[in-house]
């Protein structure tokens, strides 16, 4: 079967059952996708699958024919991707694990949401959990992204 | 990070024979000798130093811990230094980066000290070599604790011995010239060098002695607690570059997943693996040693399947069909132990603390009120679990591993092989959280092991359920505190006995007795101006293995004590904050033997004289964060403040806690935290590491109940083992920095906002709500 990831074409013939977050990391090298629960409990996997955040641990191989996946590796050219230059002006990370899959959630409710509110951001992020407790700085860097303030 | 510490070592100044000969005429020469002349010929120099802040008298060194550690402190900068001759300079951090930013900030005050410009800095990570960077154990609050001098006086060499080259070069005397934002100039001759030209000359030069070298004011500090520096792997970060236990990868590498026993100890009874075998992928199937509990850092032991990719070895493991013999431990359970606990705890202990006649006192006092309070196990469960890669080639491993502890993780993996500590090598990756999990490198062991057997590479991967039911966690206990009021309602008598398995259990034989450690984290040193005090410890045995959890046993300390002052207060009709600072009494430093120790306090193993408890540093926060909070205001219905203070790692911490309960749940909408830490080296930092305190303690408070029945843990994944998440985390979190200068000690900031959380949530949900809540977690405890 044919899929894109980050915008080159793949050609998958593995088992089909096995979930996309295996076939990045392992077969791809594309390791900033995290491995957090595997069951779709932390996001720390989360990826775009058509542009939308998608749990990598649940989504499995034979799910993505004809779909085009985006990592963290492809999410823009030089890291300028609005969200990332605002989870870098707030100084949002710390161990910085689960950024990854923090920001592509993000950046994927923004395009839901273009100017969310801080509920709808406080709803929207709480599939991601971040054991350091960096939610303050990253409702602060979804809202800077959002409104530029 | 492979090729960063392999372009550090070709970048390293080698030595010509004419560099040598140069390096000990300089040493014999000038330096020494012009450093002398300035003191003893210029008197009007150091009449004016003591009056006049200057370099020298800003940093007065004093005595840490951190050089009784293992293999102390190391301050030569041919060992942390390289500049190349582009200028750029490399700075190795030798402590492992988990989200404290030590990795930052370490290197940081280096090239601030050194004059060197932050941009023009690449820091690259020490692999596990204690004899040549001093001690790596990541732990304990204490990196920058211990290695802020070092870190200042690497700095101060680096740049003496660029000012040296200089001089030599323009043949001028070395206190002529300067070293200024990666230049070193003469301003009347108007010569300049960069550090890239002066380079091969300086750090030839032989480490001048400590004696020699100047430092800088604070007032010229350019990073040192302004924190603006970012953290050095922010931009990797969000661009998914940066490295992590799981991310090392050679093309040959195999993934393991071990079946582990269900109870610590278990052996095996019979064990089917046909249909793991029969898995596409998996390659070879392999016993590891079963190990009793007691065994230190050593691998559980189990069943390990190795295969070509992660997905083969969880569905080769979890298609393994194993019959445990469970063993001694296979009747562990909580619902019986914490039975055992209160138990024990309502008869006299062994005593650590007699301070005047508590028992006696308690028999005479006209009311005697007792408070209980319940901790179960908790798991770290950091979100990238444990994980490592070793590689077996040529009779030797090497590891790639997210640990705390790289050296210990080096040595036990040797003893454990049988083999040379110098035929391992541990390099650290980042580490996606730890929280004092992987201070303890099972899992590297683990991979070392299995890349013996099979001669060549493998990665072994926990899955979360292995985190959570193989952890080393946090002790269970049960606080017991009795109180003695006279006719008067003054106090007169406190005394507390903890039940609380050690972790010494997880190094040895269990004698049911505490550790220094943990009787050190608030058990001795209730800082309460109260006539009769004492401790007591339980004995308490545990049946799984516990391991230290961020903030250690502080956590049930600050719980029982500072719960059990609110509700004391509530009782005797007082306001909690106002009788919080009664009981601290006035300001002092506490003596261990007026407070009735047998010998001295613990005090994180710190010199007494140099971090003595100030009571009067704990009023101050408590007083503080009351401020900033607008403690006594009024609030609606449904809503409180809760304030608790407590002292760990040498750094004094208050926090006020405003909480809303509705519908049998409790909402944040603030929290205000002072920390008195001592100097501040990095503010934004400390501010991370306090908000980040908020968060990990939180739901330790609401949620973190690790539970046993049958000697297996009950939980799982983050379904029944929650965390806080962005919907219910503390809202805002307002941190206050008590300012000082260099000379008030830095002490620790990682952990110590995390004990007084959990008592200021329980205090602010009794003001709010009428309910108190004396066993943790929360969990559905609301809504009844």
């Amino acid at each position: 079967m044919k899929l894109r990831i980050n915008g080159i074409e793949r050609d998958f013939n593995g088992d089909s059952n096995m979930p996309t977050l295996w076939y990045l990391r392992d077969e791809l090298g594309l390791v900033g996708t995290k491995y957090g629960c595997g069951v779709g409990l932390c996001g720390a996997c989360t990826v775009h699958v058509d542009g939308l955040a998608q749990f990598s641990c649940l989504v499995r191989m034979g799910e993505l024919e004809g779909k085009s996946v985006t990592t963290i590796e492809g999410l823009s050219e030089d890291g300028q991707h609005p969200i990332q230059v605002a989870w870098r002006d707030q100084n949002v990370p710390q161990c910085g694990f689960c950024q990854p899959g923090q920001i592509m959630k993000a950046a994927s409710l923004l395009k839901e949401i273009q100017k969310p509110t801080d509920q709808e951001i406080l709803e929207g992020m709480s599939g991601n959990v971040c054991r350091c407790g960096c939610y303050e700085r990253i409702v602060a860097a979804v809202r800077q992204a959002s409104t530029g303030a | 990070m492979l090729r960063q510490i392999e372009s550090f070592a070709n970048r390293s100044p080698s030595f010509t024979d004419d560099d040598r000969k140069t390096v000990v005429l300089r040493k014999v020469g000038s330096a020494e000798l012009n450093r002398r002349s300035v003191l003893q010929g210029l008197g009007v120099f150091v009449i004016a130093a003591q009056f006049m802040p200057t370099s020298a008298e800003a940093f007065e060194t004093y005595p840490t811990n951190g050089l009784k550690m293992p293999n102390g402190v190391v301050n030569d900068p041919h060992i942390f230094v390289a500049i190349a001759p582009d200028g750029e300079v490399t700075i190795v951090a030798h402590r492992a980066e988990m989200g404290t930013g030590i990795r930052t900030t370490l290197p940081m005050i280096i090239a601030d000290e050194m004059e060197a410009d932050w941009g023009r800095v690449k820091i690259v990570q020490a692999p596990g070599d204690e004899p040549k960077y001093g001690n790596q154990d990541t732990d304990g609050s204490r990196s920058l604790r211990h290695f802020i001098q070092p870190a200042r006086e690497i700095g101060a060499a680096t740049r003496h011995m660029l000012e040296q080259a200089a001089a030599k070069r323009w043949g001028v005397d070395i206190d002529t010239v300067k070293a200024l934002d990666h230049q070193v100039v003469h301003r009347k001759l108007g010569n300049r060098l960069g550090f890239g030209d002066l380079a091969h000359a300086a750090m030839s030069l032989e480490t001048p002695a400590r004696s020699a070298l100047s430092f800088k004011t604070e007032q010229e500090f350019r990073y040192i607690g302004r924190g603006q520096v970012q953290i050095y792997d922010l931009h990797d970060i969000t661009t998914g570059a940066a490295i992590y236990g799981a991310d090392v990868n050679f093309p040959d590498t195999k993934v393991a997943v071990i079946a582990r026993p269900p109870v610590v100890g278990a052996k095996i009874k019979s064990i089917n693996d046909k249909k793991a075998r029969a898995v596409p992928g998996v390659e070879k199937i392999l016993r590891i040693p079963i190990t009793p509990l007691g065994s230190k850092f050593k691998p559980l032991g189990g069943v390990a399947v190795v295969a070509q990719n992660t997905w083969a070895a969880m569905k080769g493991r979890d298609a393994l069909q194993i019959e445990w013999d469970r063993g001694k431990y296979g009747t562990y359970s909580t619902k019986t132990h914490e039975k055992e606990l209160r138990l024990v705890a309502s008869k006299p202990g062994s005593s650590v603390r007699k301070q005047g006649d508590p028992d006696g006192a308690l028999k005479k006092a006209a009311t005697v009120l007792s408070y209980e309070y319940y901790q179960p196990h908790a798991a770290q469960a950091p979100m990238e679990p444990p994980t490592a890669l070793a590689r077996f080639k040529d009779g030797k491993i090497e590891i790639w591993a997210p640990v705390q502890s790289p050296y210990v993780a080096r040595t036990d993996t040797a003893e454990y092989l049988g083999m040379k500590p110098e035929d391992v090598t541990v390099n650290v990756t980042l580490l996606g959280g730890a929280f004092g999990r992987k201070s303890k490198a099972d899992f590297a062991t683990e991979a070392a092991f299995l890349a013996k057997e099979i001669g060549g590479s493998v990665r072994v991967q926990w899955t979360r359920d292995d985190d959570i039911r193989h952890s080393y966690y946090h002790t269970t206990s049960v606080e017991r505190i009795d109180v003695g009021l006279d006719e008067n309602n003054k106090p007169i008598a406190w005394r507390q006995r903890s039940a609380a398995p050690s972790f010494k259990s997880t190094f040895g034989e269990d004698k049911g007795v505490q550790h220094d450690i943990e009787i050190g984290m608030g058990l001795e040193n209730l800082p309460y101006e109260i006539a009769n005090i004492g401790a007591e410890q339980c004995p308490a045995f545990s049946g799984t293995r516990v391991g230290w959890f961020r903030s250690v046993s502080n956590i049930q300390r600050a719980f029982s004590v500072q719960s059990a002052t609110a509700e004391l207060a509530v009782e005797l009709g007082k306001d909690q904050k106002d009788f919080l600072l009664e009981l601290i009494g006035p300001a002092r430093i506490l003596n261990a033997k007026a407070c009735g120790l047998p010998g001295e306090f613990w005090n994180q193993y710190e010199p007494y004289k140099e971090f003595p408890f100030d009571t009067g540093r704990l009023s101050n926060v408590v007083k503080l964060a009351a401020e900033r909070a607008g403690w006594g205001k009024t609030l609606p219905k449904g809503e409180g403040l809760g304030i608790a203070a407590h002292r760990s790692f040498v750094s004094y911490v208050a926090t006020v806690i405003h909480a809303k309960v509705e519908d049998g749940t409790v909402k944040l909408p603030s929290v205000h935290v002072v920390i008195d830490c001592g100097f501040a080296a990095n503010p934004e930092r400390i501010r991370s590491q306090i908000e980040g305190a908020c968060a990990f303690a939180m739901t330790t408070a609401l949620y973190s109940g690790i539970t046993f029945k049958d000697g297996e843990v009950q939980e799982s994944n983050f379904h029944d083992y929650e965390m806080v998440r962005s919907d219910n985390f503390p809202f805002k979190v307002n941190t206050h920095i008590v300012p000082h200068p260099f000379s008030v000690h830095a002490t620790g900031v990682g952990e110590p906002a995390v004990p007084p959380f959990a008592p200021a949530l329980m205090n602010a949900i009794f003001n709010a709500s009428g309910k108190r809540i004396r066993n943790l977690p929360i969990k559905g405890q609301l809504r009844s």
